[in-house]
């Protein structure tokens, strides 16, 4: 292990939600959203706001910090930070930013937010009518490939022909979300679950994926508070401390026109194995996870690609049995995750995370000390991360 | 007749002139992918330099439109309003063995709800859009 390490070096003692609202439905302006989510967090970690001095987030969040500080009357802004490109691959990436930040000194309590109102700004899977296209878009759009799901089957299909993955693997994904967003009454969700028969009955979005193989689109807002280590237990809830985290993707992952070398993977083959180096835990010491559905094909590479099983083992694994809180072999996206809970562009599978290690999930695994989220997965960059408690230190 | 009904964004050259090799191309019926100069590294999409040698000396040669299906999706919910009455349709990645096994995307010409076989050979038909503004063609595929 060399000096150059995030683990143990901070800790996430805040966190902090908005409402979430199916999209184009919430009743605030992304801005206020964001606000909203930011204070919460100050309130779960019982400080004064005005004790922030720095943000990070990614994908080009629209809500910029310096107005935020401004409109917060922060004394100080010493970080602002955005993960680029990638989505929702950035989510674990924003929180390493922050934490690199926070570790090497260039601020004291950095907050991570992600902020939709896709009511009042577009939504990521509709396209703009008419027009040109270019560069990238144009090996694409003219062919009738514009959104996420159209842009990222092919990776998927080619995961599951390369390594006969049958129905049930993907189907058993979306399955654990909805049976855990039944158990959380925050979720969008809940109240509606979801059975195989239905999954089996849902009409194709784009195959190989149907409907609930796709990620909801939603309003909302999320934060998190991160401060040094040894500052963690001044504050009011119990701290996660950050193990590791890791951000990135394999060779000429994005060359153009689906031209990455490693087509069917979730672009983690490089970024697991430093994750995994650096928190010093393997995939057998992961109590719980979350990991980013945009589509469920996407959840199965990246659960291959941080190791938990090998692709052949897809069909024997992928059971709902195997992925539900508390009992099952790897409990899984206890929240609802973004199929069930609210797609606040994976930032609550974060939230969830922390609140897993606190023993406050409404799925809550026995006694867990190691919780890792995986954020949004064939992107590039991608990233993930792995949080402990203090045990684990 | 094109296979996908009209209206969808018209591909043109980015303004920087990177790719304009290949869209001149396709209009001549001819499909132009880059081959490095120096060490003779197939490349697409199209890029400034060689990944391999880091080359600037980057060459448009034409290849034979043939290759073999590496992936397929069939999109079934329309996301542009072009595709609002379109139905299913299947897009392909097609593998050319014979120039470094680079990739290029398009449409499997034909039913849009036949079986679609990974490693099935297929061959290049060029798709003018001669009324478009501005003009262009599109490389589409269909079984040998």
């Amino acid at each position: 292990m060399t000096d150059r390490t995030l683990r143990g070096r901070v800790a996430i003692v805040g966190i902090g939600e908005t409402a979430y609202y199916k999209h184009g439905k919430s009743p605030d302006p992304e801005f206020v959203l964001a606000l909203k989510a930011i204070l919460a967090a100050a309130k779960d970690a019982g400080i004064d706001p005005r004790r922030i001095d720095g943000f990070a987030s990614y994908s080009n969040d629209r809500n910029d910090p310096s107005r935020l500080a401004a409109a917060l009357g922060l004394p100080e802004l010493r970080f602002s930070n955005m993960q680029w490109g990638g989505g929702g691959g950035g989510g674990a990436g924003a929180v390493a930013n922050a934490a690199a930040a926070v570790a090497g000194g260039l601020a004291d309590c950095v907050v991570v937010f992600r902020s939709l109102a896709q009511g009042q700004f577009q939504r990521f899977g509709a396209a703009p009518p008419g027009g040109v296209a270019t560069g990238e878009a144009a090996l694409n759009a003219p062919y009738g490939v514009m959104s996420p799901a159209q842009r990222y089957a092919m990776r998927a299909m080619r995961f599951l022909h390369e390594n006969k993955i049958g129905d049930g693997a993907q189907r058993a994904i979306a399955l654990a979300s909805y049976a855990h967003a039944q158990k959380n009454p925050r979720a969008v969700m809940n109240g509606k679950p979801l059975t195989a028969e239905a999954y089996d009955a849902s009409r194709w979005i784009v195959e190989p994926w149907r409907l609930f193989d796709c990620c909801m689109e939603n309003d909302g807002a999320a934060a998190l508070i991160i401060v040094p280590a040894e500052q963690a237990k001044d504050f009011a809830k119990k701290p996660a401390y950050l193990l590791g985290a890791a951000l990135g993707s394999e060779y000429r992952n994005g060359a153009r026109g689906h031209n990455a070398p490693l087509y069917a993977t979730s672009s983690f083959t490089t970024v697991a194995p430093h994750l995994y180096a650096m928190a010093g835990v393997k995939p057998k010491d992961v109590d719980v996870l979350q990991s980013y559905e945009n589509f469920t094909g996407g959840v199965l590479m990246s659960l291959v690609e941080h190791g938990f099983f090998k692709a052949e083992e897809a069909n024997d694994f992928l059971v709902p049995d195997n992925l539900m809180a508390p009992g099952g072999k790897l409990p899984l996206n206890t929240s609802g995750g973004n199929l069930a809970e609210c797609y606040m562009h994976g930032l609550e599978l974060q939230v969830e995370a922390v609140r897993q290690l606190r023993g406050e999930s409404t799925a809550q695994v026995k006694d867990p000390h190691v919780s890792m989220v995986i954020a949004g997965p064939m992107v590039t960059p991608v990233s993930s991360m792995i949080l402990g408690s203090v045990e684990t230190l | 007749m094109s296979y996908l009904k009209p209206g969808l964004p018209a591909p043109v050259a980015e303004n920087d002139g990177l790719d304009a090799p290949y869209w001149e191309g396709t209009r001549r019926g001819e499909l132009m992918v880059q081959r490095c100069k120096s060490c003779g590294t197939w490349q697409w999409g199209p890029e400034w330099i060689c990944h391999k040698c880091l080359s600037f000396d980057i060459g448009w040669v034409q290849v034979e439109g043939r290759g073999k299906i590496y992936s397929w999706e069939r999109p079934w919910h329309p996301v542009h309003p072009a595709l609002k009455d379109q139905g299913p349709y299947i897009v392909v990645l097609v593998e050319l063995p014979h120039a470094g096994n680079i990739r290029m995307l398009g449409n499997l010409l034909g039913d849009p709800k036949q079986q679609v076989r990974i490693g099935a050979e297929v061959e290049a038909v060029f798709e003018p859009h001669d009324d478009a503004k501005p003009p262009f063609t599109l490389v589409q595929w269909k079984y040998r």
